[in-house]
């Protein structure tokens, strides 16, 4: 792989990565489903210079999936929820958005610190790629973590999948099926969020997940 | 040694030209900024010109100056419109080949720009208004996040090009060729929101109004008139295209001549300085017709994710230099 083929696939990833901070810095929730659309346009222009250099035909499938289901139709399934459901616009955030970023470059450092000594002997794209990808995968957990909102949930779930993706594609000889399997996990998982969705908000009248908590005895009291 | 001299000569004329050439397109570019934003907003707007006839017409009305003033309230308009003039030529615009390019550091911009500002609040205060309390204090606090988002940037692009002279960083960048690195990426968005915070743009600041609530540059220069209020709105005008030409300079430097070279080449290099001028103009109209503007609180934020996107691409760059 040629010098520019290795830092078009290195910017590729890192605009993936870059779209996981931008969906940790949104405070509006249609804002948070359009760069979560942005990050899976990243991804599919990712794994399709990735099979274009490897020479992989399946990796452009990947893409495919990847622009059509990650870009195109959750994301409007999402808004279409959200107008149907009526909720407050706005994503209630269990930490302010300054500490979230600086965990993030923290957790980015951390897959940094942690893949390279791992992973010595293989190529340089390899383990730039690795990284990257871990990195998308924590601050997709962080996500989950620091929203109280449940989209804002099924969003860092979906974003840690494409960190997922992200890996996948940037492995030499990674089978289609793997792929494959994880999109279709995270089809199911959306599928069953969706009706999460609806279940939560007729019995609270809101999707904050912290009202949840009474049923696993560590509620509030309100 | 007739070579050096003339190279030396050649070296101040090219100096003053870009002094003259930074100071005559600053009005320019801000009505051109103008007139794209009215044109989107779907207005017509004023003639791109109307900053010059502005500028004039301020310069041949009277200064009026409160009683209570002291000397600084009538220096600071001089200093702060020096400042920008001088780290306005610093940086490269057309060619390489400056009289002043041995000390236009990165740092040195970077200390200019805040003396300009220190003065402005300074100044703000010294008339005892409440407005310019407001004002300065805003200001203090946008400069004190802005100012580490862009050092961490110089950092990473004096780490990447061994060097914190804008001339070397744009003969590097021509020389051999840096690639795409992701710190560079990083180190332009990083950059970009840093410039959009220092030169008043929309997210942050609104350079088209007069309300309590928003402004920040405004309320610091709202005590000045006359030839006093022309030299901090050039001042203002400058400080645009300084960022502009800066971002310019170190991200897309093709096309600005070098040491050396001949007629031909300092024409392209005007040229395509104009050329990426006017596309950075229609760019930032875009942006800010598309965004609003934050509340000041937010503007916290904004610089702090400015910051981290310059200590990312510091630690990126660390990571491609250890592979």
């Amino acid at each position: 792989m040629g010098e520019i083929g290795y830092d078009m696939a290195h910017l590729l990833g890192a605009s993936v990565l870059l779209m996981s901070f931008a969906l940790l810095y949104q405070r509006r929730l249609t804002a948070l489903i359009s760069a979560f659309a942005t990050q899976s346009v990243f991804l599919a222009a990712a794994a399709a210079w990735q099979g274009f250099f490897q020479d992989n035909p399946h990796l452009y499938v990947t893409a495919v999936i990847a622009l059509l289901f990650k870009a195109l139709i959750i994301p409007l399934a999402l808004l279409r929820i959200i107008e149907r459901l009526g909720i407050h616009r706005t994503v209630q955030q269990a930490m302010g958005v300054g500490p979230t970023m600086a965990i993030g470059v923290s957790l980015v450092t951390l897959a940094l610190l942690l893949v390279l000594p791992l992973t010595a002997e293989a190529s340089a794209l390899t383990r730039e790629g690795l990284a990257l990808a871990l990195s998308v995968v924590l601050l997709g957990l962080l996500m989950m973590i620091t929203r109280r909102n449940a989209i804002g949930q099924v969003i860092g779930f979906m974003s840690l999948e494409n960190g997922l993706i992200l890996a996948a594609i940037g492995v030499r000889g990674m089978p289609l099926v793997v792929e494959m399997l994880v999109a279709f996990a995270v089809m199911v998982a959306f599928i069953i969020f969706g009706i999460f969705f609806f279940q939560i908000r007729e019995r609270f009248d809101s999707l904050d997940i912290h009202y949840l908590e009474s049923f696993r005895g560590e509620g509030r009291r309100e | 040694m007739s070579g050096q001299v003339s190279e030396a000569a050649l070296a101040v004329l090219f100096q003053c030209v870009q002094m003259l050439v930074v100071l005559a397109l600053a009005p320019l570019l801000t009505g051109v900024v103008r007139g794209i934003k009215a044109r989107l907003q779907g207005r017509r707007g004023p003639p791109v010109l109307q900053p010059y006839r502005a500028l004039l017409r301020l310069t041949r009305k009277e200064a009026v100056v409160a009683e209570n003033a002291s000397w600084l309230f009538r220096a600071t308009p001089y200093i702060v419109f020096t400042m920008l003039w001088l780290a306005a030529g610093l940086v490269p615009t057309f060619t390489t080949a400056l009289a002043l390019a041995p000390v236009a550091d990165l740092i040195a911009l970077v200390a200019l720009l805040t003396t300009a500002r220190f003065f402005t609040g300074l100044a703000a205060m010294d008339i005892g208004t409440a407005f310019g309390g407001l004002g300065a204090s805003r200001e203090a606090m946008i400069s004190a996040l802005a100012e580490p988002a862009m050092l961490a940037v110089i950092f990473t692009l004096a780490i990447l090009l061994q060097t914190t002279s804008l001339a070397a960083i744009v003969d590097g960048t021509l020389g051999q060729g840096v690639g795409l690195r992701v710190s560079l990426a990083l180190g332009l968005i990083s950059l970009i929101m840093v410039a959009i915070a220092e030169a008043g743009r929309i997210p942050v600041d609104n350079p088209a109004t007069h309300l309590e609530l928003t402004m920040v540059h405004e309320a610091m220069v709202l005590e000045y008139s006359g030839r006093h209020l022309a030299l901090m709105e050039a001042a203002g005008m400058l400080r645009l295209l300084l960022f502009m030409a800066l971002i310019l300079c170190v991200f897309v430097p093709w096309g600005i001549a070098q040491p050396g070279d001949g007629p031909t080449a300092w024409a392209i290099g005007l040229g395509s300085f104009l050329g990426k001028l006017l596309a950075a103009a229609v760019a930032l109209a875009l942006f800010e017709t598309t965004v609003a503007k934050m509340r000041v609180f937010r503007v916290g934020e904004f610089l702090g994710g400015a910051l981290l996107l310059g200590l990312l691409a510091a630690i990126f760059l660390f990571v491609s230099t250890a592979l």
